[in-house]
């Protein structure tokens, strides 16, 4: 128990001054019948590091890394370089282990981070503000749409088939039991009919439209007409961004006229983690800014004048609104935050630019060469890092038939869309920097052999 | 000037990388992009984002000089009640880091991920036997994630429930009265009442007694056909555990509704009690405060919830099964028809949860183990008693005589009566010595409050040291002028910061310095 400083020694000494007996006269309050005298049956006990290690270490050996092979998955969590700085900063201890910033005069690094993320978040999505980090991008989209609500005082939400199901799923969960009306629609292969569908059902009900770009099968379009569409009606535009490294090469949420930008920030800075700690981005106009949720960070002056940040606008948080806060988010994703902000620092807009640039680049080669293969079809016309194939046969076999020949292929529209008949042969394939050449011969060869 | 603990507040200035970087300017190396057709549609972006970069040397000093502004818990106690700021093992960094559970996607396929659905079970098990509760979600976020999925929970079971009662499933057209109000003690965490009201409840605060424990008079007066739940936090945010809670739980029980327990502050009981005797349907762990994982300055944590037997159907998805020797992903409803968790409410979070705190967190319950947990209660209970006995003598302790305290000690600034300084000042004046204040202002029931939570990390030298400098503070603000405390701290990188003037104008991002230009 190394981590655990007392002797016995200090133990009866703090028991004296106490003025206990012993250490069960500090849990005199426990009613007997739920008193336990003995380490519960059945589990383990103290291991030394060794061992926690080798047990540790024997369960991440079984699984398939992504860095392990050829690995074309997207679809919301995305593999990307990650710079070793990255990692060095956020285990420094200073920020490592940190509290929430609530005593900022020993606080200000934790604060100029944030105020330096919020900043970079801002300009990203071509948005006036944005808070400091919400759990992931799924959670942040919930947000969207409460916040929507409380800016229109309108029920409706519209939800475009593009959105990542699961995120649609974790919206319906949270309004399931409120009296927010969700409207959805069936995926199909054809998004530019679903955002002209959206666009013509927005009316003086419509609290806000969710969009998602670019949407879950890769495919990017100019959402304009339906930002002026909504705008007409009163209702808010709300963009979801799963891969924020499209924002480097795409025309941003705010040029086409989102009201409220949310999205997952994992790709700068953050690995894969088998699905979190993620990191929820969110972005909005600066008239909407008391409406929004989680923590912001501004920028105020110190007793002897001089600049620094604090948290703000606390005013609409869950410790002083309780039942009539904007949200009951407590803790956040800082230490994702940092990460994300140092990644983004040694980019910067050139580097950006570059990646996204490359990201592109590889997806365009890779798509053109799987479409190569007979019966397989590219169906998404304009896409950034991802992309849609239709497959001969249904996709969820041949994702696992590439697995045993080591390649991770992408992920299987069947198991985002389960009994949407249309999707089963979908494949949706995500290219990074990452993958090589080689990799994408090793995919292209593996794909022809599985169909013929 | 010397200092408790040695430490002198650093003075270092760092601009803003806005103020420092050039767009131009890149720490990263990257291949040269391939020429070909672009696929964007004409939707390139044409404006400059105004993204600064710095080079990798820069990036590491920018952030590096940043972070010597930031109190830590590796550079001394942190002693905040509620918050439960204990040292952060390397061990489970370094555990969380390996490539087989930092680098794999939520969405390989799950037989390429049968170590990380093991850990996930493996974890679920410990946290079933050490609550005594049959079932648990992985997948909340944080603390108060959790504690929407238990009230969520709690919601389905009700609306099952009337659905029944209105089909005359049960019994032959029963009317039933909605379950649309949430009892919520005093003394809970500000995100319980604000949870009950995102699940669409109306919340009714109970009050606390003379002892800071629930009123059980008033608690069960309150119950009736209209209440859906009641939420506690137990150990209580007064430091102390709440003795009438199987009384308090069958009285709820008994009218039909649910006992939802905040179990943030489970480490000090972790071993000793399980929640699941004492007659809980559904708590949160916050596994970055019970079983440790780095603040990290406000997150990431993990709120996994255990679930009571007549809640277990309702909990979300998705989750790990095991089938023979493979463990299974069960991510929809359609796959449930032949399990046991076939109400489930849905999702809570696009994949299965926090990965990372699932490492961290099995990889120190194996350090400890059963034995070593319960020694952790015991010593997070021990050291706040020690700090609350060294203390009531300077310091007004409001319910010492109640007897003791668990995992934090609670005061009130009764004792700067008449002296014109408050809590604030008492916490600003700690800083100057070396030490981060501890909990102000909360829990809300005592006034000027001071929550002192020390953890069992804390060594005796460590909390001598803390009493010490609690003890000069005390006696100096009650003999020296007032205005010498009204101004500290003295020796950190800022003084008191103007939130007054960050909230009535907020500046939330950096902008050029446009008056400079115009100005000349």
């Amino acid at each position: 128990m190394r981590y655990l400083p007392h002797t016995e020694a200090d133990r009866r000494d703090m028991l004296r001054v106490i003025g206990a007996p012993d250490v069960d006269a500090l849990f005199a309050d426990v009613p007997a019948a739920a008193r336990l005298d003995a380490p519960i049956a059945g589990l383990s006990l103290h291991m030394p590091e060794m061992q926690v290690e080798r047990h540790l270490g024997a369960m991440a050996a079984k699984n398939m890394t992504a860095s392990g092979g050829p690995f074309f998955l997207g679809c919301g969590a995305y593999k990307h370089h990650v710079p070793a700085s990255v990692d060095h900063i956020i285990q420094r201890g200073e920020f490592l282990t940190s509290y929430t910033p609530y005593q900022p005069e020993i606080a200000q690094g934790t604060l100029q981070v944030l105020f330096e993320f919020q900043t970079q978040v801002a300009r990203l999505t071509g948005m006036e503000v944005a808070n400091a980090s919400m759990y992931d991008g799924s959670t942040a989209m919930t947000e969207a749409v409460f916040m929507a609500r409380r800016v229109t005082r309108r029920k409706v939400a519209r939800v475009s088939s593009g959105v990542h199901p699961h995120y649609t799923g974790v919206l319906k969960t949270l309004t399931r039991f409120t009296d927010d009306e969700l409207v959805t629609r069936t995926p199909d292969f054809t998004p530019d009919d679903d955002l002209a569908a959206l666009a013509a059902a927005v009316d003086g009900e419509t609290s806000c439209v969710v969009v998602q770009n670019p949407n879950i099968f890769g495919h990017v379009a100019d959402l304009s007409p339906l930002a002026a569409a909504c705008h007409a009606a009163g209702a808010l535009l709300i963009v979801v961004v799963t891969e924020v490294i499209s924002l480097g090469l795409i025309r941003s949420p705010g040029e086409m006229g989102a009201d409220i930008v949310v999205a997952e920030g994992q790709s700068i800075g953050n690995g894969l983690n088998f699905g979190g700690p993620y990191l929820g981005l969110f972005a909005c106009r600066e008239k909407h800014v008391r409406a929004m949720p989680g923590r912001l960070c501004g920028e105020t002056v110190d007793a002897d004048g001089r600049r620094g940040f604090v948290l703000t606008l606390s005013t609409r948080e869950q410790h002083i609104r309780r039942e009539k806060a904007t949200s009951n988010i407590c803790t956040n994703s800082g230490l994702c935050a940092l990460a994300f902000t140092v990644h983004m620092s040694l980019l910067g807009e050139s580097g950006l630019r570059k990646l996204a640039a490359l990201n592109h680049a590889r997806a365009v080669q890779l798509a053109e060469r799987l479409g190569r293969i007979p019966g397989v079809e590219v169906v998404t016309t304009n896409f950034f890092n991802e992309f849609t194939l239709r497959l001969p046969v249904e996709a969820r076999p041949v994702v696992r038939k590439l697995a045993d020949k080591g390649i991770l292929a992408g992920v299987s529209l069947g198991r985002l869309f389960p009994g949407v008949h249309d999707l089963e042969r979908g494949l949706v394939v995500a290219v990074t920097e990452t993958a090589t050449d080689a990799d994408m011969d090793a995919f292209e060869d593996a794909l022809d052999e599985v169909l013929a | 000037m010397t200092t408790f603990t040695g430490n002198r507040a650093l003075t270092l200035e760092e601009p803003l990388l806005f103020e420092k970087g050039a767009v131009d300017r890149c720490g990263v190396d990257l291949p040269d992009v391939p020429v070909v057709a672009t696929r964007l549609g004409g939707l390139e972006r044409h404006r400059e984002i105004g993204l600064p970069g710095l080079s990798e040397p820069d990036t590491v000093r920018h952030f590096t000089r940043l972070s010597r502004q930031n109190y830590a818990i590796d550079m001394g106690i942190f002693p905040l009640g509620s918050c439960t700021m204990k040292h952060n093992p390397r061990l489970n960094e370094k555990m969380a880091r390996l490539p087989g559970f930092a680098d794999i996607h939520p969405l390989q396929p799950v037989d390429t991920v049968q170590g990380a659905l093991q850990l996930i079970d493996e974890l679920a098990t410990w946290l079933k036997k050490l609550t005594n509760m049959p079932e648990v979600a992985m997948s909340p976020k944080a603390g108060a994630h959790g504690e929407l999925c238990g009230m969520l929970a709690i919601r389905a079971a009700h609306d099952a429930a009337d659905l029944a009662a209105a089909t005359g499933a049960h019994s032959a057209a029963q009317a039933r009265t909605p379950r649309r109000t949430v009892l919520v003690p005093e003394s809970a965490h500000g995100t319980n009442p604000a949870t009950a009201a995102f699940c669409g409840y109306a919340v009714e605060n109970i009050p606390a007694n003379a002892a800071g424990r629930v009123d059980l008079a008033a608690l069960t007066a309150r119950l009736g056909p209209d209440i859906a739940a009641v939420m506690i936090t137990n150990p209580n945010t007064c430091g102390l555990f709440e003795p009438d809670m199987i009384a308090i739980c069958d009285a709820v029980h008994a009218a039909g509704a649910y006992v939802y327990c905040d179990g943030a502050n489970f480490n000090a009981i972790v071993g000793r009690v399980r929640p699941g005797d004492l007659g809980i349907d559904a708590m949160h762990i916050n596994l970055h405060k019970t079983f440790s994982t780095p603040h990290g300055g406000g997150g990431p944590g993990s709120g996994p919830v255990v679930f009571s037997a007549a809640l277990a159907p309702f909990a979300p998805l998705p989750f790990v099964r095991k089938v023979r020797d493979k463990y299974e992903l069960v991510e929809e409803a359609q796959a449930l028809a032949s399990a046991d968790h076939d109400h489930s409410f849905g999702r809570m979070v696009a994949f299965h949860g926090q990965m990372g705190m699932f490492v961290r967190a099995l990889s120190y319950i194996l350090s400890h183990g059963a034995d070593g947990l319960r020694q952790v209660a015991e010593d997070a209970v021990l050291n706040a008693n020690y700090i609350l006995r060294s203390l009531q003598d300077v310091y007004t302790a409001p319910f010492a005589d109640a007897g003791p305290c668990m995992h934090e000690a609670l005061f009130s600034d009764d004792f700067l009566e008449g002296t014109g300084l408050t809590t604030l000042d008492l916490a600003k004046a700690m800083i100057d010595e070396g030490f981060h204040p501890m909990t102000m202002y909360f829990p809300l029931v005592v006034h000027g409050a001071m929550l002192v939570e020390p953890t069992e990390t804390e060594s005796k030298a460590s909390l001598d040291q803390l009493i010490g400098a609690m003890r000069s503070i005390a006696t100096r603000m009650l003999s020296e002028p007032a205005a010498t405390f009204k101004e500290s701290p003295h020796l950190a990188p800022r003084r008191r910061l103007d939130e007054t003037a960050a909230a009535r104008k907020p500046v939330l991002t950096w902008r050029e310095p446009a008056a400079s230009i115009a100005a000349e």
